[in-house]
Protein backbone atom coordinates (compact mmCIF):
# COMPACT_ATOMS: atom_id res chain seq x y z
CA UNK A 1 0.00 0.00 0.00
CA UNK A 2 2.90 2.34 0.61
CA UNK A 3 4.45 1.81 -2.81
CA UNK A 4 3.22 5.17 -3.97
CA UNK A 5 4.76 6.68 -0.89
CA UNK A 6 8.12 5.08 -1.53
CA UNK A 7 8.01 6.43 -5.05
CA UNK A 8 7.23 9.86 -3.72
CA UNK A 9 10.08 9.60 -1.25
CA UNK A 10 12.52 8.43 -3.89
CA UNK A 11 11.49 11.31 -6.07
CA UNK A 12 11.90 13.80 -3.28
CA UNK A 13 15.30 12.37 -2.43
CA UNK A 14 16.36 13.17 -5.96
CA UNK A 15 14.87 16.59 -5.81
CA UNK A 16 16.44 17.35 -2.49
CA UNK A 17 19.81 18.56 -3.78
CA UNK A 18 20.66 22.26 -3.49
CA UNK A 19 17.95 24.90 -3.46
CA UNK A 20 17.85 26.14 0.11
CA UNK A 21 17.58 29.71 -0.99
CA UNK A 22 13.99 30.70 -1.51
CA UNK A 23 11.08 29.13 0.29
CA UNK A 24 11.36 27.48 3.65
CA UNK A 25 12.68 24.04 2.86
CA UNK A 26 9.71 21.77 2.73
CA UNK A 27 12.02 18.92 1.87
CA UNK A 28 14.85 18.59 4.35
CA UNK A 29 18.19 17.13 3.51
CA UNK A 30 18.30 13.45 4.24
CA UNK A 31 21.94 13.24 5.24
CA UNK A 32 21.29 14.40 8.79
CA UNK A 33 23.55 17.44 8.38
CA UNK A 34 21.02 20.17 7.73
CA UNK A 35 18.31 18.44 9.64
CA UNK A 36 18.11 19.15 13.36
CA UNK A 37 16.43 15.83 13.93
CA UNK A 38 16.53 12.66 11.89
CA UNK A 39 14.71 9.43 12.54
CA UNK A 40 16.22 6.35 10.95
CA UNK A 41 14.29 3.11 10.64
CA UNK A 42 12.42 3.65 13.89
CA UNK A 43 10.34 0.72 15.13
CA UNK A 44 8.33 0.31 18.28
CA UNK A 45 6.44 -2.68 19.59
CA UNK A 46 4.87 -2.58 23.06
CA UNK A 47 4.09 -6.26 22.62
CA UNK A 48 6.13 -8.58 20.47
CA UNK A 49 4.71 -9.00 17.03
CA UNK A 50 2.36 -6.02 17.37
CA UNK A 51 4.25 -3.09 15.90
CA UNK A 52 2.96 0.38 16.74
CA UNK A 53 5.56 2.12 14.59
CA UNK A 54 7.08 0.50 11.53
CA UNK A 55 10.25 1.72 9.90
CA UNK A 56 9.82 5.45 10.38
CA UNK A 57 12.51 7.50 8.67
CA UNK A 58 12.04 11.26 8.68
CA UNK A 59 14.19 14.37 8.67
CA UNK A 60 13.10 17.53 10.37
CA UNK A 61 14.56 20.86 9.26
CA UNK A 62 15.97 23.44 11.64
CA UNK A 63 12.94 25.68 11.32
CA UNK A 64 9.27 25.55 10.62
CA UNK A 65 6.29 23.65 11.91
CA UNK A 66 5.84 20.00 10.98
CA UNK A 67 2.41 18.56 11.71
CA UNK A 68 1.99 14.82 12.10
CA UNK A 69 -1.58 13.89 11.32
CA UNK A 70 -3.39 10.60 11.55
CA UNK A 71 -6.23 8.85 13.35
CA UNK A 72 -5.89 8.18 17.05
CA UNK A 73 -4.11 4.97 17.91
CA UNK A 74 -1.88 5.20 14.89
CA UNK A 75 1.30 5.76 16.88
CA UNK A 76 1.68 9.55 16.71
CA UNK A 77 2.11 9.90 20.47
CA UNK A 78 4.47 6.95 20.57
CA UNK A 79 6.51 8.44 17.75
CA UNK A 80 6.87 11.79 19.45
CA UNK A 81 7.78 10.13 22.78
CA UNK A 82 10.40 8.00 21.06
CA UNK A 83 12.16 11.24 20.13
CA UNK A 84 12.85 12.30 23.73
CA UNK A 85 12.81 8.68 24.90
CA UNK A 86 9.86 8.96 27.23
CA UNK A 87 9.13 5.78 25.29
CA UNK A 88 11.97 3.43 24.35
CA UNK A 89 12.06 2.68 20.64
CA UNK A 90 12.46 -1.02 19.86
CA UNK A 91 14.97 -0.32 17.13
CA UNK A 92 16.21 2.48 14.92
CA UNK A 93 18.03 5.73 15.45
CA UNK A 94 17.01 9.17 16.69
CA UNK A 95 19.67 11.64 15.61
CA UNK A 96 19.53 15.03 17.29
CA UNK A 97 22.25 17.28 15.93
CA UNK A 98 23.90 14.17 14.51
CA UNK A 99 23.99 12.33 17.86
CA UNK A 100 22.03 9.12 18.33
CA UNK A 101 19.78 9.57 21.37
CA UNK A 102 18.84 5.91 21.52
CA UNK A 103 22.39 5.10 22.66
CA UNK A 104 22.39 7.57 25.55
CA UNK A 105 21.80 6.70 29.19
CA UNK A 106 21.63 8.46 32.53
CA UNK A 107 23.02 11.97 32.74
CA UNK A 108 23.80 12.18 29.02
CA UNK A 109 20.26 11.20 28.11
CA UNK A 110 18.91 13.86 30.48
CA UNK A 111 21.27 16.44 28.99
CA UNK A 112 19.88 15.59 25.56
CA UNK A 113 16.30 15.64 26.84
CA UNK A 114 16.59 19.16 28.20
CA UNK A 115 17.26 20.32 24.65
CA UNK A 116 13.85 19.03 23.59
CA UNK A 117 10.86 20.96 24.92
CA UNK A 118 7.54 19.17 25.08
CA UNK A 119 3.95 20.37 25.20
CA UNK A 120 1.22 17.91 26.23
CA UNK A 121 -2.39 17.28 25.37
CA UNK A 122 -3.57 17.72 28.94
CA UNK A 123 -0.94 20.38 29.71
CA UNK A 124 0.57 18.15 32.43
CA UNK A 125 1.41 21.05 34.70
CA UNK A 126 2.28 20.16 38.27
CA UNK A 127 -1.06 21.30 39.58
CA UNK A 128 -0.10 22.10 43.14
CA UNK A 129 2.85 24.25 42.12
CA UNK A 130 2.53 27.90 41.23
CA UNK A 131 2.69 29.02 37.62
CA UNK A 132 6.19 30.42 38.00
CA UNK A 133 7.38 27.20 39.67
CA UNK A 134 5.98 25.26 36.74
CA UNK A 135 7.93 27.46 34.36
CA UNK A 136 11.07 26.94 36.38
CA UNK A 137 10.55 23.19 36.07
CA UNK A 138 11.83 23.81 32.57
CA UNK A 139 15.24 24.53 34.11
CA UNK A 140 15.45 21.26 36.04
CA UNK A 141 17.90 19.84 33.54
CA UNK A 142 20.30 22.72 34.18
CA UNK A 143 19.97 23.72 37.81
CA UNK A 144 21.61 21.74 40.65
CA UNK A 145 19.28 19.88 42.98
CA UNK A 146 19.91 21.91 46.12
CA UNK A 147 18.87 25.05 44.27
CA UNK A 148 15.67 23.32 43.18
CA UNK A 149 14.96 22.04 46.69
CA UNK A 150 15.49 25.46 48.28
CA UNK A 151 13.91 27.24 45.29
CA UNK A 152 17.12 29.23 44.82
CA UNK A 153 17.03 29.25 41.05
CA UNK A 154 19.61 31.49 39.35
CA UNK A 155 18.48 35.10 38.95
CA UNK A 156 18.75 34.84 35.18
CA UNK A 157 16.32 31.90 35.14
CA UNK A 158 13.79 33.72 37.26
CA UNK A 159 14.04 36.84 35.11
CA UNK A 160 13.56 34.72 31.99
CA UNK A 161 10.56 32.97 33.52
CA UNK A 162 8.82 36.29 34.15
CA UNK A 163 9.74 37.50 30.69
CA UNK A 164 8.28 34.38 29.10
CA UNK A 165 5.20 34.57 31.26
CA UNK A 166 4.61 38.06 29.94
CA UNK A 167 5.19 36.80 26.42
CA UNK A 168 2.43 34.22 26.76
CA UNK A 169 0.19 36.86 28.32
CA UNK A 170 0.01 35.51 31.87
CA UNK A 171 2.21 38.03 33.65
CA UNK A 172 -0.15 38.56 36.56
CA UNK A 173 -0.68 34.85 37.19
CA UNK A 174 2.89 34.11 38.36
CA UNK A 175 2.05 33.07 41.91
CA UNK A 176 -1.33 31.53 41.12
CA UNK A 177 -1.51 27.78 41.56
CA UNK A 178 -1.57 25.95 38.24
CA UNK A 179 -4.87 24.21 38.99
CA UNK A 180 -6.57 27.60 39.26
CA UNK A 181 -6.05 28.32 35.54
CA UNK A 182 -8.32 27.62 32.59
CA UNK A 183 -7.34 25.11 29.92
CA UNK A 184 -6.03 27.70 27.49
CA UNK A 185 -4.04 29.42 30.22
CA UNK A 186 -2.58 26.12 31.33
CA UNK A 187 -1.44 25.31 27.84
CA UNK A 188 0.24 28.72 27.63
CA UNK A 189 2.12 27.84 30.79
CA UNK A 190 2.94 24.47 29.23
CA UNK A 191 4.42 26.20 26.19
CA UNK A 192 6.36 28.63 28.36
CA UNK A 193 7.73 25.74 30.43
CA UNK A 194 8.93 24.00 27.29
CA UNK A 195 10.57 27.17 25.98
CA UNK A 196 12.24 27.71 29.38
CA UNK A 197 14.39 24.70 28.52
CA UNK A 198 16.09 26.74 25.78
CA UNK A 199 15.28 23.81 23.52
CA UNK A 200 16.66 23.06 20.08
CA UNK A 201 13.39 21.42 19.22
CA UNK A 202 9.81 21.69 20.41
CA UNK A 203 7.52 18.66 20.49
CA UNK A 204 3.78 18.97 20.97
CA UNK A 205 1.49 16.03 21.52
CA UNK A 206 -2.08 16.98 20.53
CA UNK A 207 -1.67 20.40 22.19
CA UNK A 208 -5.16 21.57 21.23
CA UNK A 209 -7.25 18.43 21.70
CA UNK A 210 -8.49 19.47 25.12
CA UNK A 211 -9.33 23.02 24.03
CA UNK A 212 -12.21 24.74 22.31
CA UNK A 213 -11.73 25.72 18.64
CA UNK A 214 -10.99 29.37 19.29
CA UNK A 215 -8.47 28.69 22.03
CA UNK A 216 -6.94 26.02 19.82
CA UNK A 217 -6.17 28.60 17.18
CA UNK A 218 -4.71 30.94 19.81
CA UNK A 219 -2.50 28.20 21.15
CA UNK A 220 -1.32 27.15 17.70
CA UNK A 221 -0.58 30.77 16.82
CA UNK A 222 1.34 31.27 20.04
CA UNK A 223 3.35 28.11 19.54
CA UNK A 224 4.21 28.92 15.94
CA UNK A 225 5.18 32.52 16.73
CA UNK A 226 7.15 31.86 19.89
CA UNK A 227 9.08 29.12 18.09
CA UNK A 228 9.74 31.37 15.11
CA UNK A 229 10.99 34.19 17.34
CA UNK A 230 13.48 31.84 18.93
CA UNK A 231 14.27 29.90 15.81
CA UNK A 232 13.08 26.59 17.23
CA UNK A 233 11.58 23.97 14.93
CA UNK A 234 8.29 22.45 16.04
CA UNK A 235 6.86 18.97 15.58
CA UNK A 236 3.16 18.79 16.38
CA UNK A 237 0.93 15.74 16.63
CA UNK A 238 -2.50 16.87 15.69
CA UNK A 239 -5.59 15.12 14.43
CA UNK A 240 -7.31 18.32 13.31
CA UNK A 241 -6.43 18.48 9.63
CA UNK A 242 -7.70 22.03 9.17
CA UNK A 243 -5.45 23.34 11.95
CA UNK A 244 -2.54 21.32 10.60
CA UNK A 245 -2.96 22.76 7.12
CA UNK A 246 -3.29 26.25 8.49
CA UNK A 247 -0.22 26.29 10.69
CA UNK A 248 2.20 23.71 9.38
CA UNK A 249 4.88 24.22 6.77
CA UNK A 250 4.97 20.48 6.23
CA UNK A 251 2.62 17.63 6.92
CA UNK A 252 3.42 14.04 7.73
CA UNK A 253 0.46 11.70 7.45
CA UNK A 254 0.50 8.47 9.40
CA UNK A 255 -1.65 5.41 9.22
CA UNK A 256 -1.22 2.19 11.16
CA UNK A 257 2.26 3.08 12.33
CA UNK A 258 3.65 4.04 8.95
CA UNK A 259 4.26 7.32 7.17
CA UNK A 260 1.86 7.49 4.24
CA UNK A 261 2.22 11.15 3.29
CA UNK A 262 5.08 13.58 3.64
CA UNK A 263 4.90 16.91 1.93
CA UNK A 264 3.66 20.49 1.95
CA UNK A 265 0.14 21.14 3.22
CA UNK A 266 -1.08 22.46 -0.10
CA UNK A 267 -0.32 19.13 -1.78
CA UNK A 268 -2.35 17.17 0.75
CA UNK A 269 -5.26 15.91 -1.32
CA UNK A 270 -8.46 14.11 -0.43
CA UNK A 271 -6.96 10.92 -1.71
CA UNK A 272 -4.18 11.25 0.87
CA UNK A 273 -6.66 11.92 3.63
CA UNK A 274 -8.60 8.84 2.64
CA UNK A 275 -5.42 6.86 2.82
CA UNK A 276 -4.62 8.30 6.25
CA UNK A 277 -8.03 8.22 7.84
CA UNK A 278 -9.65 5.44 5.89
CA UNK A 279 -12.78 5.53 3.78
CA UNK A 280 -15.22 8.39 4.00
CA UNK A 281 -15.75 11.87 2.74
CA UNK A 282 -12.40 13.53 3.18
CA UNK A 283 -14.03 16.95 2.98
CA UNK A 284 -15.34 16.42 6.49
CA UNK A 285 -11.92 16.68 8.02
CA UNK A 286 -10.64 19.68 6.24
CA UNK A 287 -13.92 21.52 6.78
CA UNK B 1 -36.37 -17.24 25.25
CA UNK B 2 -38.43 -16.79 28.40
CA UNK B 3 -40.51 -14.22 26.60
CA UNK B 4 -42.93 -16.83 25.26
CA UNK B 5 -43.09 -19.04 28.36
CA UNK B 6 -46.38 -18.94 30.18
CA UNK B 7 -46.96 -16.01 32.59
CA UNK B 8 -45.72 -16.93 36.06
CA UNK B 9 -47.30 -16.15 39.40
CA UNK B 10 -45.90 -13.41 41.66
CA UNK B 11 -44.01 -15.78 43.95
CA UNK B 12 -42.29 -17.38 41.02
CA UNK B 13 -41.14 -13.97 39.69
CA UNK B 14 -39.96 -12.96 43.15
CA UNK B 15 -37.90 -16.13 43.44
CA UNK B 16 -36.38 -15.40 40.06
CA UNK B 17 -35.52 -11.80 40.95
CA UNK B 18 -34.07 -12.49 44.39
CA UNK B 19 -32.58 -15.94 44.31
CA UNK B 20 -32.02 -17.24 47.88
CA UNK B 21 -28.33 -17.53 48.69
CA UNK B 22 -28.14 -20.59 50.95
CA UNK B 23 -24.39 -20.39 51.29
CA UNK B 24 -24.45 -16.86 52.75
CA UNK B 25 -27.35 -17.82 55.05
CA UNK B 26 -25.36 -20.78 56.37
CA UNK B 27 -22.32 -18.58 57.02
CA UNK B 28 -24.37 -16.02 58.96
CA UNK B 29 -26.16 -18.71 60.97
CA UNK B 30 -22.83 -20.34 61.86
CA UNK B 31 -21.42 -16.98 62.95
CA UNK B 32 -24.44 -16.34 65.23
CA UNK B 33 -24.11 -19.80 66.81
CA UNK B 34 -20.43 -19.22 67.51
CA UNK B 35 -21.08 -15.85 69.22
CA UNK B 36 -23.59 -17.49 71.59
CA UNK B 37 -21.19 -20.38 72.25
CA UNK B 38 -18.23 -18.07 72.95
CA UNK B 39 -20.32 -15.93 75.32
CA UNK B 40 -21.22 -19.09 77.28
CA UNK B 41 -17.58 -20.14 77.46
CA UNK B 42 -16.44 -16.78 78.87
CA UNK B 43 -19.24 -16.49 81.44
CA UNK B 44 -20.54 -13.43 79.55
CA UNK B 45 -23.85 -13.29 81.41
CA UNK B 46 -26.22 -10.68 82.78
CA UNK B 47 -25.60 -11.75 86.40
CA UNK B 48 -21.87 -11.28 86.00
CA UNK B 49 -22.51 -7.82 84.54
CA UNK B 50 -24.64 -6.79 87.53
CA UNK B 51 -21.88 -7.85 89.94
CA UNK B 52 -19.49 -5.74 87.88
CA UNK B 53 -21.76 -2.71 88.19
CA UNK B 54 -21.44 -2.75 91.97
CA UNK B 55 -17.67 -2.82 91.82
CA UNK B 56 -17.72 -0.05 89.22
CA UNK B 57 -19.72 2.19 91.53
CA UNK B 58 -17.20 1.73 94.34
CA UNK B 59 -14.31 2.39 91.94
CA UNK B 60 -15.83 5.58 90.56
CA UNK B 61 -16.67 6.72 94.10
CA UNK B 62 -13.02 6.43 95.13
CA UNK B 63 -11.89 8.41 92.10
CA UNK B 64 -13.66 11.56 93.26
CA UNK B 65 -12.57 14.10 94.01
CA UNK B 66 -9.45 13.82 91.82
CA UNK B 67 -6.30 14.51 93.75
CA UNK B 68 -3.95 17.09 92.22
CA UNK B 69 -1.73 17.49 95.29
CA UNK B 70 1.13 15.60 93.63
CA UNK B 71 0.98 17.85 90.58
CA UNK B 72 4.76 17.95 90.22
CA UNK B 73 4.92 14.19 89.67
CA UNK B 74 2.02 14.54 87.27
CA UNK B 75 3.58 17.36 85.28
CA UNK B 76 6.90 15.58 85.10
CA UNK B 77 5.28 12.44 83.66
CA UNK B 78 3.14 14.36 81.20
CA UNK B 79 6.09 16.39 79.98
CA UNK B 80 8.11 13.23 79.45
CA UNK B 81 5.24 11.67 77.49
CA UNK B 82 4.97 14.78 75.36
CA UNK B 83 8.70 14.68 74.65
CA UNK B 84 8.55 10.99 73.76
CA UNK B 85 5.66 11.69 71.37
CA UNK B 86 7.30 14.67 69.68
CA UNK B 87 10.72 13.05 69.26
CA UNK B 88 9.23 9.77 68.03
CA UNK B 89 6.99 11.64 65.57
CA UNK B 90 9.81 13.79 64.23
CA UNK B 91 12.22 10.89 63.70
CA UNK B 92 9.53 8.45 62.56
CA UNK B 93 8.02 10.84 60.03
CA UNK B 94 11.45 11.84 58.72
CA UNK B 95 12.36 8.17 58.21
CA UNK B 96 8.96 7.47 56.64
CA UNK B 97 9.66 9.87 53.79
CA UNK B 98 12.46 7.87 52.12
CA UNK B 99 11.01 4.50 53.14
CA UNK B 100 7.59 5.40 51.74
CA UNK B 101 9.19 6.67 48.55
CA UNK B 102 11.13 3.44 48.16
CA UNK B 103 7.98 1.42 48.70
CA UNK B 104 6.04 3.17 45.90
CA UNK B 105 5.66 0.61 43.14
CA UNK B 106 5.01 3.15 40.39
CA UNK B 107 8.38 4.87 40.87
CA UNK B 108 10.73 2.19 42.09
CA UNK B 109 11.94 -1.13 40.74
CA UNK B 110 10.89 -4.34 42.48
CA UNK B 111 14.23 -4.91 44.17
CA UNK B 112 13.76 -1.64 46.05
CA UNK B 113 10.05 -1.85 46.81
CA UNK B 114 10.11 -5.40 48.19
CA UNK B 115 12.61 -4.72 51.02
CA UNK B 116 10.94 -1.38 51.79
CA UNK B 117 7.53 -3.05 51.95
CA UNK B 118 8.90 -5.85 54.10
CA UNK B 119 10.28 -3.27 56.54
CA UNK B 120 6.91 -1.52 56.70
CA UNK B 121 5.09 -4.81 57.20
CA UNK B 122 7.48 -5.68 60.02
CA UNK B 123 6.90 -2.30 61.65
CA UNK B 124 3.16 -2.84 61.42
CA UNK B 125 2.95 -6.42 62.59
CA UNK B 126 2.92 -5.78 66.36
CA UNK B 127 0.88 -3.54 68.58
CA UNK B 128 3.00 -0.67 69.98
CA UNK B 129 2.77 -2.16 73.47
CA UNK B 130 4.47 -5.38 72.35
CA UNK B 131 7.15 -3.40 70.53
CA UNK B 132 7.61 -1.30 73.67
CA UNK B 133 8.09 -4.42 75.82
CA UNK B 134 10.67 -5.73 73.34
CA UNK B 135 12.61 -2.45 73.43
CA UNK B 136 12.44 -2.22 77.22
CA UNK B 137 13.90 -5.73 77.41
CA UNK B 138 16.49 -4.93 74.72
CA UNK B 139 17.79 -1.51 75.77
CA UNK B 140 16.51 -1.13 79.31
CA UNK B 141 13.90 0.93 81.15
CA UNK B 142 13.30 4.56 80.33
CA UNK B 143 12.01 6.90 77.67
CA UNK B 144 14.49 5.73 75.02
CA UNK B 145 12.69 2.39 74.76
CA UNK B 146 9.36 4.20 74.41
CA UNK B 147 10.74 6.50 71.74
CA UNK B 148 12.07 3.58 69.69
CA UNK B 149 8.79 1.73 69.98
CA UNK B 150 6.81 4.72 68.73
CA UNK B 151 9.30 5.47 65.93
CA UNK B 152 8.72 1.97 64.61
CA UNK B 153 4.97 2.42 64.87
CA UNK B 154 5.17 5.76 63.06
CA UNK B 155 7.09 4.20 60.17
CA UNK B 156 4.54 1.43 59.89
CA UNK B 157 1.70 3.90 59.55
CA UNK B 158 3.10 6.96 57.77
CA UNK B 159 5.42 5.18 55.33
CA UNK B 160 2.67 2.79 54.26
CA UNK B 161 0.10 5.52 53.63
CA UNK B 162 2.73 7.74 52.01
CA UNK B 163 3.66 4.95 49.60
CA UNK B 164 -0.02 4.46 48.76
CA UNK B 165 -0.45 8.21 48.18
CA UNK B 166 2.51 8.20 45.79
CA UNK B 167 1.04 5.26 43.93
CA UNK B 168 -2.06 7.35 43.25
CA UNK B 169 -0.36 10.44 41.82
CA UNK B 170 -0.87 11.68 38.27
CA UNK B 171 1.92 10.23 36.16
CA UNK B 172 1.18 12.81 33.47
CA UNK B 173 2.64 15.52 35.67
CA UNK B 174 5.62 13.30 36.38
CA UNK B 175 6.10 12.62 32.68
CA UNK B 176 6.17 16.34 31.95
CA UNK B 177 8.83 16.96 34.59
CA UNK B 178 10.83 14.01 33.29
CA UNK B 179 10.64 15.44 29.78
CA UNK B 180 12.50 18.58 30.91
CA UNK B 181 15.63 16.49 31.48
CA UNK B 182 15.23 16.44 35.25
CA UNK B 183 17.16 13.86 37.24
CA UNK B 184 15.29 11.30 39.32
CA UNK B 185 15.53 13.42 42.45
CA UNK B 186 14.52 16.47 40.44
CA UNK B 187 11.40 14.60 39.35
CA UNK B 188 10.70 13.60 42.94
CA UNK B 189 11.11 17.15 44.27
CA UNK B 190 9.14 18.99 41.60
CA UNK B 191 6.87 16.29 40.16
CA UNK B 192 6.04 13.88 42.97
CA UNK B 193 6.29 15.70 46.29
CA UNK B 194 4.04 18.63 45.36
CA UNK B 195 1.31 16.12 44.55
CA UNK B 196 1.53 14.25 47.86
CA UNK B 197 2.80 16.84 50.34
CA UNK B 198 -0.61 17.86 51.64
CA UNK B 199 -1.59 14.24 52.25
CA UNK B 200 1.77 13.53 53.86
CA UNK B 201 1.19 16.39 56.30
CA UNK B 202 -2.22 14.89 57.00
CA UNK B 203 -0.82 11.44 57.81
CA UNK B 204 1.92 13.00 59.91
CA UNK B 205 -0.48 14.98 62.08
CA UNK B 206 -2.63 11.88 62.58
CA UNK B 207 0.50 10.06 63.64
CA UNK B 208 1.52 12.85 66.02
CA UNK B 209 -1.95 12.58 67.50
CA UNK B 210 -1.68 8.83 67.83
CA UNK B 211 1.87 9.02 69.23
CA UNK B 212 0.63 11.43 71.89
CA UNK B 213 -1.89 8.83 73.01
CA UNK B 214 0.53 5.93 72.77
CA UNK B 215 3.23 7.84 74.66
CA UNK B 216 1.00 7.74 77.75
CA UNK B 217 0.85 3.98 77.39
CA UNK B 218 4.47 2.88 76.83
CA UNK B 219 5.23 3.89 80.43
CA UNK B 220 3.03 1.03 81.70
CA UNK B 221 5.64 -1.42 80.43
CA UNK B 222 8.58 0.73 81.51
CA UNK B 223 9.05 2.86 78.42
CA UNK B 224 8.96 6.21 80.18
CA UNK B 225 6.33 8.91 80.49
CA UNK B 226 3.11 9.36 82.47
CA UNK B 227 2.11 5.72 81.94
CA UNK B 228 4.52 4.57 84.64
CA UNK B 229 3.01 7.00 87.14
CA UNK B 230 -0.49 5.94 86.15
CA UNK B 231 0.33 2.25 86.54
CA UNK B 232 1.90 2.83 89.97
CA UNK B 233 -1.18 4.75 91.10
CA UNK B 234 -3.40 1.88 89.99
CA UNK B 235 -1.28 -0.61 91.87
CA UNK B 236 -1.48 1.42 95.07
CA UNK B 237 -5.26 1.91 94.70
CA UNK B 238 -4.73 5.70 94.57
CA UNK B 239 -7.83 6.04 92.46
CA UNK B 240 -8.18 9.78 93.12
CA UNK B 241 -4.68 10.32 91.73
CA UNK B 242 -5.57 8.01 88.81
CA UNK B 243 -8.53 10.29 88.08
CA UNK B 244 -6.27 13.34 88.09
CA UNK B 245 -3.86 11.67 85.66
CA UNK B 246 -6.66 10.58 83.33
CA UNK B 247 -8.11 14.11 83.26
CA UNK B 248 -4.70 15.53 82.36
CA UNK B 249 -4.20 12.94 79.63
CA UNK B 250 -7.59 13.79 78.14
CA UNK B 251 -6.69 17.49 78.22
CA UNK B 252 -3.36 16.81 76.52
CA UNK B 253 -4.93 14.65 73.80
CA UNK B 254 -7.58 17.28 73.10
CA UNK B 255 -4.96 20.01 72.88
CA UNK B 256 -2.98 17.80 70.51
CA UNK B 257 -6.05 17.23 68.39
CA UNK B 258 -6.63 20.97 68.11
CA UNK B 259 -3.04 21.57 67.04
CA UNK B 260 -3.21 18.73 64.50
CA UNK B 261 -6.40 20.10 63.00
CA UNK B 262 -4.87 23.54 62.75
CA UNK B 263 -1.75 22.08 61.08
CA UNK B 264 -3.84 20.17 58.53
CA UNK B 265 -5.83 23.27 57.73
CA UNK B 266 -2.68 25.34 57.27
CA UNK B 267 -1.28 22.91 54.70
CA UNK B 268 -4.74 22.01 53.35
Amino acid sequence: MSDSLRDAKAKSDDARKPDRGGNPPVRPAANGQDAVLSLRGLNKEYERGKPVLTDISLDFPARGVVAIIGPSGTGKSTLIRCINRLVEPTSGEVLLGGRDLTKLRGARLRAARREIGMVFQEYNLVERLSVIENLLCGRLGYVPLWRVWTRRYPDADIARAFELLDRVGLGEFATRRADALSGGQRQRVGIARAVMQSPKLLLADEPTSSLDPRTSVEIMTLMRDIAAERDIPVIINIHDVALAKRFATRIVGMSEGRVVYDGPPEDLADSHLQQIYGRGDAGEWIG
Amino acid sequence: MSADTAPQDAAGLRARAFRPDWRMRAIWAGFAVYVVYAAGQLNFTWDRFVIGLDRGAVFLGRMFPPEFARWQLLAEGLLESLQIAVIASAVGILLSLPIGLMAARNLMPVFVTVPARALIALARSFHPIIVAIIFVKAIGFGPLAGIFALILGSIGFVAKLFAEAIEEISLKQVEAVRATGASFMGVVIMGVLPQVLARFIGFSTYQLDSNLRNSTMVGIVGGGGIGGTLFAAFQRFDYDFVAAILICIIAMIMAGELIATWLRKTFQ
